[in-house]
């Protein structure tokens, strides 16, 4: 049996349990039970294979190995595609939907967690063949840890403070807080609205978060978010109970307009707050270099 | 390439001076049977009822 047998096999194994611990389904219920879990635990065996045999095949000095790599890279951005692909087509059946910028952030979640299990089969294996087992073992516990770290992101209470206001009628148009909403026209559209409609307003914390809340796919995000976690009182055929988000223009502020069927209103701030930032949405302005002039 | 994202449906009136024309109006007695027509209109047009003036509704389709 070759020398390169336990390196390698450890390698995989510490992928495959790094893939595991990246793959939870939570309140998005994505990827959803059995089926969805198996084909990514797949791609996330296939991917800690070619990080875990890339290491002895570069030490036997096949330098052509890392060809491998690329086509493992090829193989992950269609993952990236499939997973797009599966979540526009949903979308379009959501009552609240997901939103582009929500899905192309989750389609890339996908493809660099099959970078991470490469890294991590890759560093297993190299570490095993260099020292030891405890060794590997340490370096796949550090990986996980650092997978972890990577996958975390950032969410909407880091850059905003969240307040509750009940949303009300001026004339036709309804309002949360100061901030308009929509112009309802029906009088028992606007007693429905009264009844089970929620407001918040999302203040941002610096002008940086007056940038990323101000992106529809962001606002889209917590919108989806609110109503998968605490149910939503619409249904087709009702195009007026829709949950918005509007903007203030004149300080930046969201006003956040929602229809829950479970109306608690510290589950739905803790809701919102726990919505992730959107890598796509993020935007730095003071990162500018007028800005620090 | 531009589409068209919104688009109003339908036009209900207390007013007939007040309609547009070119396009589906309905003529009511009250306001009541405005907003009961607006009512019908939102769910079958699969639109938005939304009010101009206390006598024009249009149903726009979002």
């Amino acid at each position: 049996m070759s020398e390169y047998v336990f390196p390698v096999l450890f390698g995989m194994i510490a992928g495959i349990v790094d893939r595991l611990f990246m793959l939870r389904t939570d309140y998005r219920q994505y990827p959803t039970y059995l089926h969805g879990k198996i084909v990514h635990i797949a791609l996330g065996f296939i991917a800690s294979a070619l990080g875990a045999v890339a290491v002895p095949a570069l030490i036997e000095e096949n330098i052509t190995a890392i060809t491998f790599l690329t086509i493992a890279a090829s193989q992950f951005r269609e993952v990236r595609n499939m997973e797009r692909n599966t979540l526009t087509r949903l979308d379009e059946i959501e009552l609240v939907s997901r939103g582009s910028t929500y899905i192309e952030g989750i389609a890339i979640a996908f493809e660099s967690r099959n970078y991470l299990v490469i890294f991590t089969a890759m560093v297993t294996t190299i570490v095993y063949i260099a020292f030891h087992i405890y060794a590997a073992i340490t370096a796949a516990v550090v990986c996980i840890w650092i997978s972890k770290i990577l996958m975390g992101g950032g969410k909407i209470k880091d850059i905003v403070d969240i307040e509750y206001v009940d949303p009300h009628f001026e004339g036709e148009g309804l309002y949360v807080d100061d901030i308009y909403i929509m112009n309802i026209g029906l009088p028992e559209r606007r007693e429905e609205i009264l009844k089970y409609g929620m407001g918040f307003v999302l203040k941002p914390k610096n002008f940086n978060a007056r940038s990323t809340i101000a992106n529809l796919g962001q606002r889209q995000a917590i919108l989806h978010d609110v109503s998968i976690a605490l149910g939503v009182y619409r249904d087709s055929g009702t195009p007026a109970l829709v949950p918005l988000a509007k903007r203030d223009l004149e300080d930046g502020r969201v006003g956040i307009f929602i229809l829950p069927q479970n109306r608690d209103i510290q589950k739905a701030i803790d809701v919102i707050g726990n919505t992730p930032t959107l890598e796509n949405a993020i935007r730095m302005p003071s990162e500018r270099k007028a800005h620090k002039e | 390439m531009s589409s068209v994202e919104k688009m109003i449906l339908a036009v209900i009136t207390t007013n007939p001076k007040k309609a547009p024309s070119g396009i589906a109006v309905f003529h009511c007695e009250s306001r009541e049977e405005m907003y009961k027509i607006g009512a019908n209109l939102e769910a079958i047009l699969d639109g938005i009822a939304h009010s101009l003036t206390d006598e024009l509704m249009i149903v726009v389709k979002h």
